[in-house]
């Protein structure tokens, strides 16, 4: 969902009257002060897809590569790609650093190449990698994975704190290796993630995995923000890759030293409420986030990106955009506590008689867990609309290592 | 890792299995070897080579060796510190299964040919591994031609469940 300017924060997604309660909106937001929200999710919001930009070759979309070499590791300033794939490893207990930095040299070999098209060494069925789709491999460290290194990890990796909203499913939490696998075409992912978890068998086991995704490439103007299955923008507010604003709130300084260049990952499981949710009508909705359904505009405003203005008052005196909203609730004060979202949907099998299963995949990408998202998130806690139809059910915190050069690895700064 | 690298041949004395340093050395796959040595090495040029891992016993070496000279040339052998012998090995057909046997002669590329060693196909057999070849280790692998010339390729190792055929006096394959 949104986010709101300043706040980074999960979007807007909260929304009112659970159910029963039909609200107006003054009165909602008594309601809503139980409902904490979860932060989670939003999504990020930059671009989508888009092909390599071209609208010539009708496979422009399979062509696009991207680079995999470089400061930072592709897939947290690339345009969000259509469909991502989040594992989560659990390593072997006889690796030790060694093993690490055999483990790693595999997986960063594999990824180099097969995300720019060409098949990885001894991969079985190399024609799978011939459509690169903007394929794009994120490599995440656990506190596990950081301790068998032997290296000083950053203060904030450990569990986020426990919050009043969560409902975490243990099977969903934490891990000591993450691979962001990100295409714009599902079999390309599938194949990358065959070969990678081929080479990561001897030295770890599968601890999770998430599938999420978003509109196809091409299917909209690149650059749109993503709706999530609440049907809201998510993820208007973040900051634009590429500035100097995005640099000083995602990229690491250095602390530890190996993390120079690199960032966090925080990804929550979100359960979304569809059912919940059609009970909500428009109104409803609108003001559990603060935001108009059809433009992302701030209840205050009339485009997505105008910034809300929270004195605004409606005809009876209340706020127009809810004190309870997300839109109000993930904003902050201090501009250091934003984050940068990059989300997905997720849309999995019902369990027994309920017909959806369904929620954000909310990723963000934060230079430091500890000062950025941690407050949001106890903002968003202690009240937000939102949480009345959205869930954490999953939670894990993840270093993201800075790139590597050619003939380098990921993690290579580490051990 | 990068992908294969090699270098002019230094002698067996260097070929082994290297505890890689990080982002070593080696030059891009893409590199023709120096031309230190005599011309068929000069003129060969190595790519995507790897071992299948092993914790001993056999295994095999796999790439692509490219002839950029103008002549032809003759693969004729291969030594390496990971194995008590190096073979190069074909594998055919026999009595509908498939079986690896030595290559008599070795195997001859042609000017601007190229050579696969792939699993199920022609490879370089390593025999009596001197120890464990684990993921992520790389091994060198010293290539001779029939000249008289040598270049060393190396390669990293990776698991792998094919490249099972059978070696021809019925030993069991890597």
């Amino acid at each position: 969902m949104t986010g709101e300017p300043g706040g980074s924060g999960f979007s807007r997604r909260h929304l009112l009257f659970g159910g029963a309660a039909a609200a107006g909106a003054g009165a909602a937001a008594a309601l809503g002060a139980s409902a904490a929200i979860r932060a989670g999710v939003d999504a990020a919001g930059a671009s989508g897809a888009g092909g390599a930009g071209g609208t010539a070759s009708p496979t422009a979309v399979g062509e696009a590569i991207l680079p995999f070499h470089g400061v930072h590791q592709a897939g947290v300033e690339t345009p969000p790609q259509a469909h991502a794939l989040f594992i989560a490893l659990d390593l072997l207990p006889e690796v030790d650093a060694p093993a690490l930095r055999r483990m790693l040299r595999v997986l960063s070999d594999d990824a180099a190449r097969v995300t720019q098209g060409r098949p990885p060494l001894a991969d079985t069925e190399p024609e799978l990698a011939e459509v690169p789709a903007r394929l794009t491999v994120t490599f995440g460290f656990g506190p596990g994975l950081v301790a068998r290194a032997g290296a000083e990890a950053p203060s904030w990796l450990r569990p986020l704190p426990p919050f009043g909203i969560d409902r975490l499913d243990p099977r969903w939490n934490d891990g000591d290796l993450l691979l962001q696998i990100g295409a714009d075409d599902a079999v390309t992912v599938s194949h990358a993630a065959r070969m990678l978890l081929k080479d990561a068998r001897s030295f770890a086991t599968i601890r999770w995995t998430q599938r999420g995704f978003r509109r196809a490439a091409g299917s909209e103007p690149e650059g749109r923000t993503m709706r999530n299955l609440f049907g809201q923008l998510d993820g208007t507010v973040n900051p634009k890759p590429g500035t100097p604003d995005f640099d000083e709130l995602v990229w690491s300084g250095g602390e530890p030293a190996w993390m120079a260049g690199g960032t966090s990952m925080v990804l929550r499981r979100i359960a979304m409420d569809l059912d919940g949710w059609d009970r909500v009508d428009r109104p409803g909705r609108e003001a559990s986030v603060g935001r108009k359904l059809a433009s992302g505009a701030p209840l205050t405003g009339e485009r997505e990106h105008d910034e809300p203005d929270f004195e605004a008052l409606g005809p009876v005196g209340f706020p127009v955009i809810p004190d309870f909203s997300h839109l109000r609730r993930s904003r902050s004060e201090e501009p250091g506590e934003r984050i940068y979202r990059r989300g997905y949907n997720y849309d999995e099998a019902p369990a027994s008689a309920s017909v959806s299963d369904a929620g954000l995949l909310f990723a963000s990408f934060q230079a430091d867990v500890d000062r950025q998202f941690v407050p949001i998130q106890r903002r968003l806690d202690e009240l937000d609309l939102l949480n009345e139809w959205t869930t954490p059910v999953g939670s894990a915190v993840f270093a993201i290592p800075p790139g590597c050069a050619e003939g380098g690895y990921i993690g290579d700064t580490l051990v | 890792m990068r992908s294969t690298a090699m270098t002019p041949a230094l002698g067996a004395a260097l070929a082994a299995v290297l505890a890689l340093a990080g982002c070593a050395a080696g030059q891009p796959a893409e590199t023709p070897a120096a031309s230190v040595q005599a011309e068929a090495a000069a003129s060969v040029t190595v790519t995507d080579a790897w071992v299948k891992a092993g914790d001993g016993g056999m295994t095999a070496l796999f790439g692509m060796l490219d002839n950029g000279g103008a002549t032809s040339i003759t693969l004729s052998g291969a030594e390496t510190d990971a194995a008590e012998m190096a073979e190069l090995h074909e594998t055919v057909e026999s009595d509908g299964a498939m079986t690896m046997r030595e290559k008599e002669g070795g195997f001859e590329i042609a000017a601007g040919g190229h050579l696969m060693l792939e699993p199920g196909a022609n490879h370089v057999m390593l025999m009596g591994l001197t120890g464990p070849l684990q993921a992520g280790d790389e091994v060198t692998v010293t290539l001779s031609f029939s000249d008289g010339s040598s270049l060393d390729v190396v390669a990293p190792v990776k698991d792998y469940q094919g490249a099972n055929e059978q070696y021809d006096e019925g030993h069991e394959a890597h």
